[in-house]
């Protein structure tokens, strides 16, 4: 990747990190570690990966994207809002009566989303659903999705993942933002993942394992995926990430899984943020 | 008239109306239980085992329904409406999709499989989730109607169907009959009570109303094949005309069709509701016929509850 290229990428991404602060300190509530978290990931989808478009948001061949860890909503409601989905300053109006940008992603609601997600496990099941309608359709469009390391506790997605492998379906691409962090505690010590790439390989998945917050690294696991269409087998990304990234205080914290800044943590968090824009964009 | 279970006339619905491309179909390794192995039979590349993952088997039906389809998911009442309950409610129903959960081998006349497979709150449970719609037809020819109505309405649909092979009500599968989404079909008019029943159970109330006519009672019987959104003018009708109401289903007699019912007399027209049904507890093995005796579901049970009933007005 061009320098000047995997700059604006990481501006674009300190704007939603910037975004995700500014609206989880709004609604005085969400949850801003694991949204930190999977920023990189769904920051290099929306600008170089997938084929969408703001003006026509339903469009029945566009790429598809289900945030399956629906409670880090703040990130993709922000990557849309600053790709003109809807106007970003609604981050301000996040989990506040009438709003369309729910505490979790709805597809009624929200310009953008592609399915509902939230209860954990279920989001995986619903783009395998959409991957299943590609192949009946001869369509050409993939379906992107990602998830919550402590979220393959849930049964669900293990169904999920053996389907996918049953139906062949190579047009379709789940992370796993593995931060190592969930509400509990480390997920080694509340219900230890094991070999997260042997199981998913054993299940029938081809996979690779990244520096989630390295777009070069991003890049390369969706050429990746690319290539491996054709195989018969979904790809699946093991991003290894820092819950919190991008917020001193906040990294690698799990206190900060479900809890939004006070004023003063703000202060700094929006200090950080605004310093490394400028610095982008300088 | 012939016999014929509903799961039987759903499988011949999705034949009969199977070409539309848009339907899809989903079951969890019950397709010749459920009968959906007929529509895999004619239309294979639109029907997906998922194998026995209810739960995954209804999310990946919404996210199919999310690219333009109309996706029907099958298996037992049990599984479809408890196993995977919350996939229903947060991923077909909260997005309101074209999901249509046909669920078969509801209630007790399952039989001899016994209670763990005898769903009796499915009722209750489905038509408490918003968007949804809930029928439950009494025969294979109604059942056609209520295949057709979801398919051409949309949003969330819960069908409720048996095992049981039963006497057609309306005639064969195939035949013309009144059947609108919501619409309480009244099957004997009469004004010195009203049965209100579905699914299984409106046999049962055509035998009693029969019973009750040998002693000169005139009783009313609705089919309320739609239990959400339940035809809420045939009841004030039947509370306003009849005066007593006795309602009459498969199911725990908490929450389902006796629940439906006595919250829309006891808002717009009090009268007495006596709720026939299974009174608050699990199902049992043995054969239908033995297990309705012993639950006291006959047509004979049911004319003495409905005297009972008319006693309440003296």
């Amino acid at each position: 990747m061009e320098n000047a290229e995997r700059k604006e990428l990481e501006l674009f991404a300190a704007k939603m990190r910037r975004w995700i602060v500014e609206g989880v300190y709004c609604a005085k509530s969400g949850h801003p570690g694991g949204s930190l978290s999977c920023t990189d990931i769904i920051c290099y989808l929306y600008n170089k990966e997938m084929k969408v478009d703001p003006q026509n948001p339903k469009d029945p061949d566009r790429d598809r994207f289900v945030l399956s860890k629906g409670h880090c909503a703040p990130a993709l409601y922000s990557a849309l809002g600053l790709k003109g989905f809807f106007d970003i300053n609604e981050m301000k109006n996040l989990r506040k009566i009438d709003s369309f940008l729910q505490g979790h992603p709805c597809i009624e609601h929200t310009p953008g989303i592609d399915m509902s997600t939230g209860s954990l496990g279920q989001g995986i099941s619903a783009a395998t659903g959409m991957a299943l309608a590609a192949k009946l359709d001869g369509k050409d469009y993939r379906v992107f999705s990602v998830l919550g390391d402590g979220e393959m506790q849930e049964g669900q997605v293990w169904e999920a993942l053996m389907s996918a492998a049953h139906n062949k379906l190579d047009n379709i691409c789940a992370f796993v933002d593995h931060n190592g962090l969930q509400i509990d505690g480390n997920v080694d010590d509340v219900m230890s993942l094991g070999d997260i790439k042997a199981k998913v390989t054993a299940f029938g998945w081809n996979a690779v394992e990244i520096d989630g917050h390295d777009f070069d690294q991003i890049e390369g696991a969706l050429k990746a995926f690319n290539e491996n269409r054709g195989s018969g087998k979904p790809f699946f990304v093991i991003a290894n990430t820092h819950k919190g990234r991008g917020v001193s205080f906040m990294t690698d914290n799990a206190s900060w899984h479900g809890s939004a800044p006070k004023e003063e943590q703000y202060n700094i968090a929006v200090g950080e943020l605004d310093a490394k824009i400028k610095e982008l964009e300088g | 008239m012939g016999k014929m279970a509903t799961r039987e006339g759903y499988g011949k619905a999705l034949q009969e109306f199977g070409k539309d491309e848009r339907i899809v179909v989903f079951d969890a390794d019950l397709s010749g239980s459920t009968n959906t192995a007929k529509f895999k039979a004619l239309y294979p590349e639109r029907f997906f085992d998922m194998g026995i993952a209810e739960g995954n088997m209804v999310a990946t039906a919404a996210g199919m329904a999310t690219c333009g389809k109309i996706a029907f998911v099958s298996t037992f009442a049990m599984f479809a409406s408890e196993r995977a309950c919350e996939q229903v409610r947060n991923s077909v129903c909260y997005p309101n999709l074209n999901v249509k959960v046909c669920a078969t081998h509801a209630g007790l006349t399952v039989g001899e499989d016994g209670a763990s497979h005898q769903c009796l709150e499915d009722l209750a449970i489905m038509r408490s989730i918003p968007n949804m719609h809930v029928l439950c037809p009494a025969d294979a020819a109604s059942t056609r109607y209520a295949i057709k109505a979801a398919i051409e309405t949309d949003g969330p649909f819960y069908v409720r169907l048996g095992r049981l092979a039963i006497e057609d009500i309306y005639g064969e599968y195939g035949c013309e009959l009144p059947f609108e989404l919501g619409k309480a079909n009244m099957l004997k008019d009469g004004s010195d009570l009203t049965i209100i029943a579905c699914g299984y159970m409106v046999k049962e109330a055509l035998e009693a109303y029969e019973a009750l006519k040998a002693e000169g009672i005139n009783a009313r019987v609705l089919d309320m094949h739609t239990i959400k959104p339940i035809d809420r003018e045939a009841v004030i009708r039947a509370s306003k005309e009849t005066g007593v109401i006795v309602t009459c289903e498969e199911h725990t007699i908490n929450g389902g069709l006796g629940s439906a019912v006595a919250e829309v007399v006891a808002e717009e027209a009090p009268c007495f509701v006596k709720r026939f049904g299974v009174n608050d507890r699990f199902g049992t093995s043995g054969t239908p016929d033995a297990i309705l005796k012993a639950y006291n579901l006959t047509s004979e049970d049911l004319v003495k509850t409905c005297k009972e009933a008319l006693d309440l007005r003296k």
